[in-house]
């Protein structure tokens, strides 16, 4: 990570001419890049909490894989970079269909706790996968164009943060012309307002929750293309990144999708400004301690969706 | 008594003979120490299986409560010589005002909140685990601790470990009976049946479910502490979200809500990693699939599949 390699503001940076404003400019752009990636990441838990009210647990290995699967598309398959990203993409949305076909559909138990776990069976067996086809070492993913370090406002800006802030907007922007203008997209919001009532309309709520869960993969893939190339790619690095943007989730508002992306923003600057002013060595405990704030004094989070109901 | 009294008792009862023949059968301290730990998890399932069998909760923070009984004990008896047994009463008393911390704000909640913030609290406590090392020996772990002992004989064998532990595991399991067939365990019945009567019945539902939280996280913190006493060495990778997952996977795969559910599951779960170690290559793949295999077939557990009926989350299998 970008705030990790920067460390501490000590007294000799002070002196080598990087100003406490320049310091603070620096930590709100790698703490944005980050919280872009988390809002993805939230993004795709509130989809399928939409659809069928699970957490799916195998958010961060659509991350991993969407990572991995561009780096063997790239080189592997030796894709130019502008075909790589858009077939990892399009092949994460795929196993995300696939999960929903071949795991939650056949379940016999419509029981919320159970579907959650087969999540994560399926997240445990997924990353076992990947360590077999990827093995455990990491993995170099290059950044979308090369590095040119840019100055705004006294903070260093490389291609890839931009990459990663456009892409995440050009993603959001998609979702709600996707939601706002498509029948399918409008059918997908009617089968998570009111599942009978959609069904009634015609309206296949298996066929919506697949979509859903391809949709997600598609979303965590497109995160982990983003994000690897800025920390690292193996098979396991979805993991803490699912966990966080689960965390984003919560902070939004679980199941808003404007919360989810506020949520993820809010959590990266949080965690990103920690580490620089206070100590990087409780950065990775940071979001939860957030998550547990939030869920003891305003469990309906930033966004208050269901405000968290008393029994 | 009722007759799924009887039952449960002769069932108590045929599980301590099978126990207390097994050694003779087995002498080899291996087989002893795999047996010793799935006495120690089975003992953190049932009050699991407490919590999502009767208030309709799932935590995925068992295996921080298990590791806070297993540092407290571990660090207040080999670094500042406090007598084992009181460490672990001590141990089991901080876990409990944590989890009452966790659980008040989070269980008055409809929802499950309280998913979301053990996992959050599971990850926190494995980073202060590894971040602290001046107190808990950080990732290498925290080693030196001393074995418990009873009156006089010290406990530092796989075999008078074996006693020890099966003997609580059968107390543990009377214990959580008990509790399901008291007043508490009678008004969680209700809440499930109509959260509404119930409440109107003067049931305090948010006390209940707070208090059986509580006593799940209690079993796993005593078992945390035996954990630490008998290997004397504890790390923090032991107590991850993954074992917190493995855990709530042995009520599932046993049959949730059921306390003889998570005998078997624990028994079938705990050795799985050790066998399958012989595919190393393999290992998580097989593990997931079998896991998912189950999940998706075989949703009401093994338990619940032999009495050939669909558990519910109020089971009613003890």
């Amino acid at each position: 990570m970008q705030n990790a390699r920067l460390g501490r503001v000590g007294p000799k940076e002070r002196e080598s001419g990087v100003s406490f404003g320049e310091q603070i400019a620096q930590y709100v752009v790698s703490g944005l890049t980050t919280g872009a990636v988390y809002a993805l990441v939230a993004l795709g838990f509130c989809l399928i909490y939409n659809a069928t009210r699970i957490v799916n647990f195998a958010q961060g290995d659509f991350l991993s894989l969407g990572g991995l699967m561009a780096y063997t598309f790239l080189t592997g398959a030796g894709l130019p970079m502008i075909l790589a990203f858009p077939c990892a993409v399009v092949s994460v949305a795929l196993v995300g269909a696939l999960l929903e076909r071949l795991a939650i559909r056949p379940a016999k138990s419509r029981q919320v706790m159970v579907l959650i776990f087969i999540t994560i069976a399926a997240s445990i067996l997924m990353r076992g996968i990947f360590k077999h086809l990827w093995g455990k070492e990491a993995l170099a993913l290059p950044p979308l164009s090369p590095e040119v370090p840019l100055k705004v406002l006294g903070a260093t800006l490389t291609p890839q943060n931009l990459w990663v802030l456009g892409m995440t907007l050009a993603a959001i922007v998609a979702l709600l012309w996707f939601f706002n203008r498509t029948l399918t997209g409008k059918a997908m919001r009617a089968t998570a307002i009111n599942p009978s009532a959609a069904a009634l309309m015609g309206i296949d709520a298996n066929r919506m929750t697949m979509y859903s869960f391809g949709l997600a993969g598609g979303l965590g893939a497109l995160a982990g293309v983003l994000i690897t190339p800025i920390t690292s790619l193996s098979y396991e690095v979805g993991v803490i990144m699912g966990l966080k943007g689960f965390a984003a989730a919560v902070l939004g508002g679980y199941g808003s999708f404007v919360g989810a992306i506020l949520g993820g923003l809010v959590l990266g600057l949080i965690e990103s400004l920690t580490a620089g002013l206070v100590s990087s060595v409780y950065k990775d405990a940071v979001a939860f301690v957030v998550l547990l704030l939030v869920l003891f004094l305003r469990p309906g989070g930033l966004m208050g969706v269901k405000s968290g109901d008393r029994v | 008594m009722t007759s799924s009294g009887k039952r449960f008792y002769a069932g108590l009862l045929a599980l301590a003979v099978l126990l207390a023949l097994l050694p003779l059968a087995v002498s080899n301290p291996y087989y002893l120490n795999v047996f010793n730990v799935v006495a120690l998890n089975v003992m953190v399932v049932t009050g699991l299986n407490l919590l999502i069998g009767y208030a309709g909760h799932i935590s995925l923070g068992h295996a921080a409560f298990f590791g806070l009984g297993a540092y407290i004990s571990g660090i207040l008896t080999g670094s500042y010589g406090w007598e084992p047994w009181l460490t672990l009463i001590f141990a089991a008393a901080v876990v409990a005002l944590v989890a009452t911390i966790i659980g008040v704000p989070t269980l008055r909640l409809k929802g499950n909140y309280l998913v979301m913030a053990t996992l959050g609290f599971n990850l926190i406590v494995s980073v202060l685990m590894v971040q602290l090392d001046d107190i808990t020996g950080g990732p290498s772990g925290y080693s030196g601790i001393p074995p418990l002992s009873l009156f006089g004989h010290a406990i530092a064998t796989d075999q008078s470990f074996y006693w020890l532990a099966w003997g609580l595991v059968l107390v543990g399991l009377g214990l959580a009976r008990n509790l399901v067939h008291s007043r508490v365990g009678r008004g969680l019945k209700a809440l499930h049946e109509s959260p509404l009567a119930a409440a109107a019945s003067g049931v305090p539902i948010e006390a209940y479910k707070v208090k059986v939280f509580v006593v799940s996280a209690v079993y796993a913190s005593v078992a945390g502490s035996l954990y630490a006493h008998y290997y004397g060495i504890i790390t923090p990778a032991t107590f991850d979200i993954f074992k917190s997952v493995e855990l709530v996977t042995m009520c599932i795969i046993g049959g949730m809500g059921s306390l003889w559910g998570g005998l078997f599951g624990a028994a079938l779960i705990t050795p799985l990693p050790q066998l399958l170690a012989v595919v190393e290559e393999y290992k998580d793949i097989i593990f997931g699939g079998i896991l998912l295999v189950l999940l998706i077939f075989l949703p009401q557990g093994v338990v619940g599949w032999l009495e050939g009926k669909r558990m519910r989350p109020g089971g009613r299998a003890f």
